[in-house]
């Protein structure tokens, strides 16, 4: 398998183990401390340096690596409760089917028909906004779509004849879910959970740059723009760093995801 | 009555329902969480007598249902309360407000709309050549950054280091003359642009793919016809309802990058009122902007829906 991996898949993996290494390790790797001011205002990069300072002199790869292991860890939690809500729940409707698909795929019509963001917002105007609130509200509003996916890649094997036989031999609800269809569904749900999880990505990233996500002085890749925002009027981009983090991030995971998809050609669920 | 008819009167219905229940949501989700509006109006140090008396005058003490159809009773008269922090009646506070927003998705829209279409179609024109892989390259590294980001680039080199555009929207005057409105709007809606062109131009790339590659059109090839007569009598009809779908769906997702481009330029809209108000926790602003938000979303996906059963004869003559 390591040996047929083709070049554009091989460096997005390599990216991204790399990103989620620099997570892991941000306290061992950051040259200073996360809320630590050790310069003025802005400097430039130099050897002490390398990206230069924020907006009150904090050192900004610091910032950089620890705003990575947030934002990280945050997507990666999220995507783990919009995954398992999503499938189980999906998996369960298509197995069910009747009235219990029916209330779950129109409940779920109904939430999708407010964009994420603006939903997102109406919750956070009355909850606080802190770390277990927004997983969660990211996660289940994004299950959303994982449950559209693996309800209709559910349904596609719940008519085959070994989930049929499954089914004779008398098998509970539960092992025709878990030992019949999820090994089938795995590989389009594991390339949907690369786009899921540079969606949270992204997510995150905007509700911090809005104020409403991360709260200072933790570090995340968008609250670092906010940070940095007024810098762009004086000519300094410290606020563009993490625009590069993001993309490579993104795009890293999105050849690991593509290549994923590419390698079933069969059951392919829909993307999106 | 006819099929049609019938049809876009079951679409249109489905939508409204569809309206209800988000309302529903809407102010459900702002009732059953935690928290008091009484006790964050007047902070932590007021009496218990005080609280009392603001709960009875707000209504606050009155059955969440009763509450709730009070509420829906105002908004369809166009009464969308008073603000919490500035005690201003929000339905004219937004009123210019929308105005701004739709004045900058509608500029963004009329470039990107065609510029998108264009570009799909030179796309599946030169399928797997350099003009197509370029497209997919450069929309795919636009699509892997939140909008913020591409703004504060886009205003970094346009408007900082060249100066070539004002690199924020903050004088923006919406009584001023049209071309002193559009210079302030002029990066916002580069970027908005931007944005929405990646998504819609892979969606119509993969579209007009997918109508090119059906039978009937290589039928039509095999019998001879031109490449132009191809188009136009076999492909162009055919690939109108999902073009349409994938610029509503596009124009919907607008909707959403506008409140968040507006902060970032600091251009008096909807969004940033939203957004404000959502810090400050100001309940009855974030529901009312809100609900516009899902109704223009929802509207959007209507049109797409009842443009795709009027283009297609096989749901306007169903069996």
């Amino acid at each position: 398998m390591i040996k047929t991996i083709p070049m554009a898949a091989a460096v997005g993996l390599f990216f991204t183990i790399l990103y989620f290494l620099m997570a892991i390790l941000a306290p061992w790797i950051a040259p200073y401390g996360v809320a630590e001011v050790v310069g003025d205002v802005w400097e430039p990069s130099s050897a002490d340096y390398w990206l230069g300072t924020d907006n009150i002199g904090r050192d900004l790869l610091t910032r950089m690596i620890y705003g990575g292991r947030t934002t990280i860890f945050i997507a990666t939690v999220a995507t783990f409760i919009s995954f398992t809500t999503g499938s189980i729940l999906g998996f369960l409707a298509a197995v069910m089917g009747g009235w219990v698909d029916q209330v779950l795929s129109r409940f779920v019509d109904l939430i999708m028909s407010i964009p994420p963001l603006i939903f997102a917002l109406v919750v956070l105007s009355v909850m606080p906004v802190t770390v277990p609130v927004l997983v969660l509200v990211m996660g289940f509003l994004d299950s959303t779509r994982v449950f559209r996916l693996s309800r209709a890649v559910a349904a596609d094997i719940n008519v085959m004849d070994f989930v049929e036989a499954a089914k004779l031999r008398g098998e509970g609800r539960g092992w025709v879910i878990f030992r019949e269809i999820l090994p089938n569904a795995l590989s389009p749900l594991v390339a949907e959970m690369g786009l899921r999880f540079i969606f949270m990505v992204l997510f995150i990233s905007t509700l911090s740059f809005l104020g409403l996500g991360i709260q200072p002085p933790a570090a995340d890749w968008g609250g670092i723009v906010k940070e940095n925002a007024d810098g762009i009027n004086y000519g300094i981009g410290a606020a563009l760093y993490p625009a590069i983090a993001i993309a490579t991030l993104a795009i890293s995971v999105n050849l690991v995801a593509d290549w994923i998809l590419n390698r079933t050609t069969s059951l392919k669920g829909g993307r999106g | 009555m006819s099929p049609v008819i019938r049809l876009l009167a079951q679409r249109i219905s489905l939508g409204l329902l569809l309206l209800f229940f988000v309302s529903v949501l809407i102010f459900a989700g702002t009732i059953i969480l935690p928290g008091d509006v009484a006790q964050s109006i007047l902070g932590q140090s007021a009496t218990p007598e005080a609280l009392a008396n603001l709960r009875r005058e707000m209504g606050l003490n009155d059955p969440p249902v009763q509450r709730y159809f009070a509420w829906l009773g105002g908004v369809l008269q166009g009464d969308l309360g008073t603000s919490l922090t500035s005690g201003r009646d929000i339905a004219s506070s937004m009123g210019s407000r929308l105005q701004n927003t739709l004045f900058l998705a509608f500029w963004a829209a009329l470039i990107s709309v065609p510029l998108a279409i264009f570009l799909g179609l030179l796309a599946v024109r030169y399928r797997d050549r350099w003009p197509d892989k370029l497209i997919s390259g450069v929309t795919l590294a636009s699509i892997s950054v939140p909008e913020f980001l591409i703004a504060y680039v886009v205003m970094f080199f346009l408007g900082v280091k060249f100066r070539l555009l004002n690199p924020t929207a903050i004088g923006f005057r919406p009584d001023a003359d049209i071309f002193a409105k559009l210079e302030m709007i002029a990066l916002p809606v580069l970027v908005l642009t931007l944005v929405i062109l990646a998504h819609m131009m892979r969606m119509t790339r993969a579209a007009i793919l997918n109508v090119m590659q059906s039978a009937y059109i290589e039928t039509a090839e095999l019998k001879g016809l031109t490449m132009f007569k191809i188009i136009w009598r076999h492909a162009f009809p055919n690939s109108i309802a999902p073009v349409v779908n994938v610029v509503m769906l596009n124009l919907a997702y607008l909707v959403v990058g506008v409140v968040v481009i507006e902060v970032v330029f600091v251009y008096p809209g909807m969004g940033q009122y939203l957004v404000d108000h959502v810090s400050k926790r100001d309940v009855p602003v974030v529901q009312a902007c809100g609900l516009v938000f899902a109704a223009v979303y929802i509207g959007l996906n209507l049109v797409a829906d009842i443009v795709s059963i009027l283009t297609n004869p096989r749901l306007r003559h169903p069996k």
